[in-house]
């Protein structure tokens, strides 16, 4: 009888202080998986400490597309006795747990899960180098893992060749006897770990956005560093001069949105990113852009708030915030990606948008797409996507009778950016007529105001009802229909997946785009629902009410996660069955891993 | 004449303005009869003339208040923008197409308080920026309070037992934070202010000309026969702009004597728009073609692979 080929479903999770350098072995690993072809989908927990303090570097591997982090950790690194203190009684049978022998004590295992102590002072040659221990897990973790040592051998060279050949000869050594130490001492994990079809990239979600910039024909970046959006700030640094970007780091984000918002006008596509904080300053700007009908993109890397709340923690609090940022009543696009590779084809889509309806656009991601990294398929990535500009004249000839904000049928009036002779014209942050003139002052004029709100309102119509509506993923007829926005995709398209192996069939509607909200497919979508949970990883259900808002659906029950950590699928599966058995109105799971 | 007829008026030459009037805007000003700020405006216009730009070479930003209403009297693009925030929005402009001239324009309150850390990087930045601040001494259009340049002690609405703080100084404080062409001009000597303002444009680097432009409706204490009193030009007392410390002295002296004229200039600092390297030997970014060249798209794939 043919054995069903397994799939491969492995977790490393490495833990330590800040300052230990637990990034380094991420980053080979995941390399390492990656290109032999392995699906992974890394979460960092950490906290805003730079030394010191707990990181659990959670890494899942699979031969397909991985979902979500998982709830199991297979190989736990120990590089401190707090990591072995907290995760231990995570360990099940067939985990293995590597740690520092010299310094950290084993405690009491569950039945079945392997210690794997290492002598690192022994095997290091006594070395003086205090990250010593990362090159030697990875020796021992390659073992473990059946991989063959040249190919971690070739990865350290990649990674240390900068710092010199002696570098990379002591990190050999070191990583070869922990490699040797490990096939003579311990048993590796049941199946080597296979070989992928073709080699995958490695992408933070931060990656994706600042590549879908430069793919969208950004020329203007410009940013305050605020955790999680830094990563945007330090793509666009490091690339910028080579691909011809203007990016600047500016003194607040005050003046972040309005430099973005003044690059745009002058006719470049213009972006920048920040978390909650940082678009509490940037509001204001929002609605200049929509009143003065300017096209620029702002990233929301949503963080665990109020206030400067958990800075490292994740959270989806933010969608009131950007529903309602700004004074006044006014259009702009939201969209929440939901993964690394969506982020990166949100940004030409929603550029796109934001041109030919002139008005600002809002990206809604979160610390778990921004910070995590994840494999993306190279042929799946179009670095040249389309891109249309819109009514935006280039090198107009002058007609004698230009009007910035002409009323025209779709209430899209060309734009022409300043340079341009024959089209001197002003734009105002004030209310004004069809030739920009102000209606603020002097002569308020109800007519022309009308006509002004009317024009905007209709242009973004226009515009909006091209964004594709979301669409019922999953069985037809489910018990449960699941629903969610942005990031939890994965975790609940994975939890759905579980629940059907229970017996349980659930389907998921998943929300990217936020507005345009198109009220008449959802509501459709949800018609024939048995029971619709919201889940969402925050207190308040800020998007199941956006639900009842728009639709007049109210959500059957809730699953909320509001402890800085991100869902996991057990969470969800739990809350299914919570919920099926006891009618439960919100469940609120309980996180495991502490971190 | 109707607001609808003026709006449908066509202003722009496509050739050089033979007359500073060719500079105004499409409607007149609705400042209060009197208002300091007509002779900025005027000075502006003039100053434009005189060095032959061209309206579509021209953008004017300004925040809000009074004075920020001036690019809708200028024959200019313009950008009317939020209170306090003309210089990053200019700044943005500026950078995306660093072929335009690129002036702001705004009062006290708009430059000094609420844009105040604006002031300060822009000047450190030393991009090439023109910025005009029209200094009353009072938020105007808010109808008559306190401002970041009123004296200690003034009586305002909002100050009805007189001022318990004292003014900032914006000479010195843009000296210090680096700007490169720092001047004071008066708007009761439109002669001298059009020189000024066109020193400031033609500066390679960030010009700030702050402007006594008296309120004639908010603030009685700081009128024209106040300033025609005290204002000296440094011009006609030999001093050398090129002594930072020295133009801090007359910067900072305010009594029967106040300074006006071009206190300090260097030559010495680049721009930020001349050392930014995207910026050199290319077209504005503006007019550059979008998206990633086969050669970027695939080394930025092969650095994530």
């Amino acid at each position: 009888m043919a054995m069903a080929k397994k799939e491969l479903d492995l977790t490393i999770a490495i833990g330590g202080a800040a300052g230990q350098g637990i990034a380094t072995p991420g980053n080979v690993l995941a390399r390492i998986f990656a290109r032999g072809g392995l699906h992974l989908y890394s979460y960092n927990a950490h906290q805003s400490i730079i030394r010191g303090g707990h990181i659990l570097l959670m890494l899942r591997v699979g031969d397909r597309e991985v979902l979500s982090h998982g709830d199991r950790i297979d190989l736990l690194v120990c590089l401190n006795q707090d990591t072995m203190d907290r995760h231990l009684r995570l360990m099940g049978e067939g985990s293995r747990i590597l740690f520092n022998s010299d310094d950290v004590v084993p405690g009491a295992t569950k039945p079945g899960a392997q210690l794997c102590p290492m002598p690192v002072k022994t095997l290091s040659g006594n070395s003086k180098n205090k990250v010593i221990q990362n090159t030697l897990s990875l020796g021992v973790t390659m073992s473990l893992l059946g991989l063959d040592f040249s190919v971690l051998e070739e990865a350290l060279g990649q990674l240390l060749g900068k710092k010199g050949e002696d570098v990379v000869r002591e990190n050999v050594t070191v990583a070869r006897a922990g490699y040797d130490h490990a096939s003579a001492h311990f048993e590796p994990f049941p199946t080597a770990l296979p070989q992928g079809k073709k080699p995958l990239a490695v992408w933070a979600g931060n990656d994706a956005l600042a590549l879908g910039g430069a793919a969208a024909g950004v020329k203007f970046y410009a940013a305050y560093p605020m955790s999680p959006a830094s990563g945007v700030l330090h793509w666009m640094a490091q690339n910028g001069r080579s691909l011809g970007i203007m990016v600047r780091q500016v003194e607040d984000e005050i003046g972040v949105a309005n430099m973005t918002i003044g690059a745009a006008h002058a006719g470049v596509r213009a972006m920048c990113a920040t978390s909650g904080g940082g678009f509490a300053l940037m509001t204001e700007a929002i609605g200049s852009a929509a009143m003065m009908e300017i096209p620029a993109v702002f990233i929301n890397v949503m963080r665990a708030g109020p206030s400067t709340g958990v800075p490292t923690k994740t959270e989806q609090g933010d969608l009131r915030q950007v529903l309602g940022a700004s004074q006044g009543d006014f259009e702009r696009f939201i969209v929440a990606p939901r993964n690394a590779l969506d982020a990166f084809d949100t940004v030409p889509e929603l550029f796109n948008l934001v041109d030919r309806a002139q008005c600002p656009g809002i990206i809604l991601s979160d610390l778990l797409i921004s910070e995590g990294t994840f494999s993306v398929d190279p042929d799946a990535v179009d670095l040249h996507p389309s891109i249309d500009r819109g009514a935006l004249l280039l090198d107009p000839s002058p007609n004698g009778d230009y009007h910035r904000y002409a009323d025209t049928e779709s209430g899209i009036s060309p734009r022409v950016a300043p340079g341009a002779e024959g089209f001197v014209h002003v734009v105002a942050t004030d209310e004004h007529d069809e030739a920009g003139v102000l209606i603020s002052d002097e002569f308020t004029n109800p007519l022309i105001r009308r006509q002004m709100v009317e024009k905007r309102a209709r242009k973004f119509e226009t515009i909006a009802a091209d964004v594709p509506a979301p669409e019922l993923e999953g069985p037809r007829n489910a018990d449960l229909t699941l629903v969610g926005f942005g990031s939890t995709y994965g975790v609940v398209k994975e939890a759905a997946l579980r629940l059907a192996e229970e017996g349980v069939s659930a389907n998921q509607l998943a929300i990217k785009w936020i507005v345009p909200f198109h009220v008449d497919a959802v509501t459709k979508a949800l018609a024939g629902a048995k029971r619709i949970v919201v889940v969402e990883n925050n207190y308040t259900g800020q998007f199941a009410q956006y639900l009842r808002g728009e639709t007049g659906i109210t959500a059957h029950a809730h699953i909320r996660k509001y402890d800085g950590e991100p869902f996991t699928p057990h969470h969800i599966v739990e809350g299914v069955r919570e919920i099926l058995a006891r009618d439960t109105a919100v469940f609120v799971p309980t996180q495991e891993v502490m971190v | 004449m109707s607001h609808a007829t003026l709006a449908t008026a066509t202003l722009e030459l496509p050739r050089t303005p033979s007359s500073a009037k060719e500079y105004r805007g499409r409607v007149e000003p609705d400042w209060c009869p009197g208002c300091g700020d007509f002779g900025v405006l005027n000075a502006l216009q003039r100053a434009c003339f005189e060095l032959g730009l061209q309206p579509h070479q021209l953008l004017i930003v300004s925040g809000i208040g009074c004075s920020s209403n001036l690019p809708g009297y200028m024959n200019a693009y313009g950008m009317h923008t939020l209170h306090g925030r003309s210089l990053p929005v200019a700044t943005g402009a500026k950078l995306a197409n660093h072929e335009l001239n690129v002036i702001c324009t705004g009062g006290d309150g708009d430059g000094y308080g609420i844009g105040g850390n604006h002031l300060m990087h822009t000047a450190r930045r030393n991009i090439d920026l023109t910025y005009i601040v029209m200094d009353n001494q009072i938020y105007g259009l808010t109808t008559g309070q306190i401002s970041p340049t009123s004296r200690f002690d003034m009586k305002t609405k909002s100050t009805p037992q007189g001022s318990l703080e004292w003014p900032l100084n914006p000479l010195t404080s843009a000296i210090m934070n680096g700007a490169t062409y720092v001047a004071r001009g008066f708007s009761g000597d439109p002669k001298h202010l059009t020189e000024l303002f066109k020193g400031g444009i033609r500066h390679r680097g960030f010009a700030l000309i702050d402007v006594f432009s008296p309120c004639v409706t908010f603030n009685l204490d700081n009128d024209y026969p106040f300033f025609k009193e005290r204002v000296t030009k440094l011009e006609d007392e030999g001093h050398d702009p090129s002594d930072w410390k020295t133009a801090c002295e007359k910067a900072m002296v305010w009594g029967d004597t106040i300074y006006t004229g071009l206190f300090f200039r260097s030559t010495d600092r680049p721009t930020l728009d001349g050392l930014e390297p995207v910026l050199q030997n290319a077209p504005p970014l503006a007019r550059q073609p979008l998206g990633l060249t086969a050669e970027q798209a695939k080394t930025l794939m092969k650095r994530m692979m």
